[in-house]
């Protein structure tokens, strides 16, 4: 047991009482209310708990807290600007009315936005790729696709 | 049809109950089910009515209220679009709140059996005409005109002589103190007049989707809330005889641990160990240390390949005299059908049991009120049923349990039984503290009420005409006791093409199996449309004749069967979907080598869906899904955003089933606990999913469930004409297929 301080969207969370095997995802769901960051399966299958940790993917359920420390811990409610704006992945997602029950979709979003940081034209093989970590339940990879594309397109615009 | 009837609330109660605080009331319009079965809702005086309004319009605004649970099926959207077109609003001025649950105000408030948009329909269209009708008599009152010149647009009423227009909101308080209109006496819209039903509109949270605000039952909070669990035996039916309680109880973070006996039902509360604790990892940790001595005397047993290869043997032999069997249908002279004919077939085929796999686990938070009552917070299709069965557990009224609705994280029939309510209330009553119950993926996979697997020995007789004469369908599925089939497992009479056929014979044999099955998406109809509609397609080889022509050949003249119900299959609808999925695949059409269509039709839940699969097939049996071609026919479509997304979802769900998954029962144990053998559909590959649907003026379906039945057989069809190979198991693993 012992305290530690995440890094969790910007800002600095002290955390007391932390097993040093007790997973990020639980750390952010139960004592940080973070509850955007979903648990699935509990063994990295599903991806419903992925976050970024300096901007990768990881899933939550899978690391541990005492393994974050000292990284960006970057979560769903991280994700839009500060005075709200969405990122374009979530636009795409508002856009293309991606979800159905939603709730593998905040790491869907998580996985996308950290493909478009390090490729702004993904192909359908990279998109298949980087989502592969990702189950979507109620099946809407036909228009995760076309949101990763579009959003794609948005931020290239951008530059 | 059950009856409604449209009242208004008065203006104090609607003041204090919706909250509104604006000055110029307001219309509330309620529309409360006469059904005799909630007769209560007709005993209370205009002045007792809660927040019941379907619909509130103030100075403040335009409220429609959604009051069926949503599992990702879209009618917090959907069902709201359906009032908002009869009252002639503009959907950017509508706020949709979420109704409580309570079945005195909102009738039947259930996700299951693609019902909520059919049962929603005319309550809400009606809603809409009233309210509507009342704005326009208060415009023509302060206008002075007739209320026959006034027309309404966007949420205002215009007069077009005066060139005067109104907004809703600002009628509200007029029309507030008219009385209200005999909804018979109203003109509904015709479909051609829709402006906002059969257009794309967004889902009304879809912000907060996109942006990880608490949304799920998973997500809920409250004050001093305990993280629990609840281990139940890995055999169904086990009892705790002893645990190592004392030396969990004293692990970090754990507050209490005990035995709770269960109520008797496997679907309700079973036997086990709850462990409270002050996060869920607490909870977890500890529980692997837990140690469980079983009672498994009364468990299951049941075995899934030893069944299977007694059923295999069971089913051919039991087709026509066998004895043991039950008759479920018999109609024309079957034995001389099969004596005269030309040319006949039999065939066997197979479907495994299957998981709902949410993939939001069960959970569900519960505080223990005063007087022995109980607040939940449970992912329900039946809310009004979790209610009933926590009542019941704690010996309380149904007054006394308020359940809270919740947005659900998947449903596909899982979230029809309340367990995971039952246990919180059971477990947050005995701690006498609020709880978070948490079920792990684990204990999802296996305590899951299961899709029944089967069988199906199908024989068919042509005569010298290549017409199909006889039917014969001997299916082997399941009962606890021999008596009931589990959940899901019963074909009935009337199961898709076997009115038309004219000598059939449909006969069951029941093998025992006491582990809980449950509805997964399109009960019955997931797993039978894969026998039914591959064996059509080996009889229409058999006769030598196109398949999409003998399928019509079969529908035969425009009929209603049984007649003269519009819940029933109609040939005409069903012809003319298969026509239409046909047509837009290009049927007949030259295709590359080694590429083939396939068709299936299948009607469920009143919906009549044709699917055209255009596939090819490699040497190492992995099948490549080029395109599907959905055509529906759904009657008026609702959003058609929505709907098409229901439509490529149920493929995906199709394709995903069909593909690799199954449940192993072993000696009662589930093999399959995780993701990691239990194999969801991942992106990659998905087909080009074209989708078409043939609207019409009958009352509308739902769409979550009908269009996943007819996915595996129309692929399965084009995997035979591509390679000559008939799959007649699912999941097409057993074969050595892939997708």
């Amino acid at each position: 047991m012992s305290k530690i301080e995440l890094n969790v969207n910007g800002q600095w969370q002290t955390v007391d009482d932390v097993p040093p095997d007790m997973p990020l995802l639980w750390v952010l769901r139960d004592r940080l209310g973070l509850t955007g960051t979903r648990f699935g399966c509990g063994m990295a299958q599903c991806g419903a708990c992925t976050v970024h940790l300096e901007g990768n993917p990881v899933r939550a359920c899978s690391v541990p807290a005492s393994a974050a420390v000292g990284s960006r811990i970057t979560t769903i409610e991280g994700l839009a600007a500060a005075d709200g704006t969405l990122h374009a992945v979530q636009q795409a997602w508002l856009e293309h009315d991606v979800a159905q029950c939603g709730y593998c979709q905040s790491g869907q979003i998580m996985s996308a936005t950290a493909l478009l940081a390090r490729n702004s034209k993904p192909s359908d093989a990279d998109i298949d790729a980087a989502m592969a970590g990702n189950i979507c339940r109620c099946g809407t990879y036909v228009r995760i696709r076309k949101a990763i594309h579009s959003a794609a397109t948005a931020l290239r615009a951008r530059i | 049809m059950s009856g409604f009837h449209i009242q208004k609330l008065d203006r104090r109660r609607f003041l204090q109950l919706s909250g509104l605080t604006g000055s110029g009331l307001l219309l509330g319009v309620a529309v409360i089910d006469s059904d005799p079965a909630h007769a209560a809702a007709n005993t209370l005086a205009p002045s007792a009515f809660a927040p019941s309004a379907f619909l509130q319009i103030s100075s403040e605004g335009i409220v429609i209220y959604a009051t069926q649970p949503e599992i990702g099926q879209g009618v917090r959207t959907s069902i709201p679009m359906i009032l908002a077109e009869e009252l002639d609003v503009a959907w950017k001025d509508v706020e949709i709140r979420i109704a409580s649950i309570d079945a005195k105000r909102y009738g039947v408030q259930t996700a299951g059996g693609s019902t909520a948009t059919p049962r929603s329909w005319n309550p809400m269209r009606r809603a809409g005409a009233v309210a509507r009708a009342m704005l326009i008599e208060a415009a023509a009152r302060e206008w002075n005109v007739s209320a026959s010149e006034c027309r309404t647009r966007d949420s205002k009423v215009m007069h077009a002589a005066s060139g005067r227009r109104a907004h809703y909101r600002d009628l509200a308080e007029v029309a507030a103190t008219l009385p209200v209109p005999d909804a018979d006496t109203l003109q509904l819209k015709t479909r051609t007049e829709y402006r906002l039903l059969n257009t794309r509109v967004r889902a009304t949270d879809g912000r907060d989707l996109v942006s990880g605000r608490p949304t799920y039952a998973s997500d809920v909070r409250i004050p001093g809330m305990l993280y629990a669990m609840y281990v139940k035996c890995p055999r169904i039916g086990g009892k705790v005889r002893a645990a190592n309680l004392d030396a969990v109880r004293s692990l970090p973070g754990i507050v209490d641990i005990f035995v709770l006996e269960g109520n008797g039902d496997l679907t309700e509360l079973k036997p086990g160990v709850a462990l409270l604790a002050r996060d869920t990892w607490s909870a977890l940790s500890a529980r692997r240390a837990l140690r469980i001595e079983w009672d498994e005397s009364s468990a299951a047993s049941d075995d899934w390949p030893s069944t299977l290869a007694k059923a295999r043997e069971l089913a051919p032999a039991g087709g026509d005299d066998a004895t043991g069997s039950d008759l479920i249908a018999e109609r024309g002279d079957v034995a001389t059908a099969f004596a005269s004919a030309k040319k006949t077939l039999q065939a066997t085929y197979s479907y495994a049991f299957l998981s709902h796999a949410q993939l939001e686990p069960q959970n569900c938070v519960a505080r223990p009120l005063a007087g022995g009552g109980m607040e939940l917070w449970p992912p329900s299709q039946t809310p009004q049923r979790a209610q009933t069965a926590v009542a019941k557990l704690l010996g309380v009224a149904e007054a006394n349990v308020t359940i809270h609705p919740q947005r659900l994280g998947g449903g596909f029939g899982r979230r029809l039984n309340n367990d995971v309510a039952c246990e919180a209330a059971a477990i947050a009553a005995r701690a006498q503290a609020p709880i978070k119950l948490q079920w792990i993926r684990e204990d999802d996979m296996t305590n899951d009420v299961v899709r029944a697997g089967g069988l199906m020995a199908l024989q068919g007789a042509l005569d010298a005409r290549g017409r199909l004469t006889g039917w014969r369908n001997h299916q082997i599925t399941f009962s606890p006791d021999g008596k009931r089939i589990v959940s899901g497992g019963t074909l009935r009479a009337d199961e898709d093409f076997a009115p038309l056929l004219p000598a059939v014979r449909i006969t069951r044999s029941v093998l025992p199996w006491s582990s809980p099955c449950g509805f997964w998406r399109a009960p019955g109809a997931s797993a039978f449309a894969f026998p039914l509609q591959s064996f059509l397609h080996e009889m229409s080889i058999a006769a030598g004749r196109d398949h999409l022509e003998f399928l019509l050949e079969l529908l035969g003249e425009p009929r209603w069967l049984p007649p003269a119900n519009a819940g029933a299959l109609n040939t005409a609808r069903a012809a003319g979907v298969l026509r239409l999925a046909a047509e837009k695949a290009g049927w007949g059409k030259r295709l590359p080598e080694g590429r083939a269509l396939g068709i299936a039709f299948y009607f469920s839940h009143t919906a009549h869906v044709a699917e055209v699969a255009e596939v090819s097939v490699d040497a190492a049996q992995h099948i490549t899904v080029h395109a599907v071609t959905v055509a529906v026919d759904v009657g008026p479509v609702v959003n058609l955003n929505g709907a098409e997304a229901q439509c490529q979802g149920s493929v995906i769900d199709g394709l995903s089933a069909m593909a690799a998954q199954q449940l192993t029962h072993r000696n009662g144990v589930i093999d399959e606990k995780n993701f990691d053998r239990y194999a969801l559909r991942r992106i990659g590959s998905e087909p080009r999913i074209d989708i078409h649907f043939l609207q019409s003026d009958f009352p509308p379906s739902g769409l979550g469930e009908p269009v996943l039945p007819p996915v595996a057989p129309a692929i399965c069809n084009a995997v035979f004409s591509a390679c000559g190979q008939r799959i007649r198991s699912l999941p097409i693993s057993a074969e050595g297929f892939s997708i």
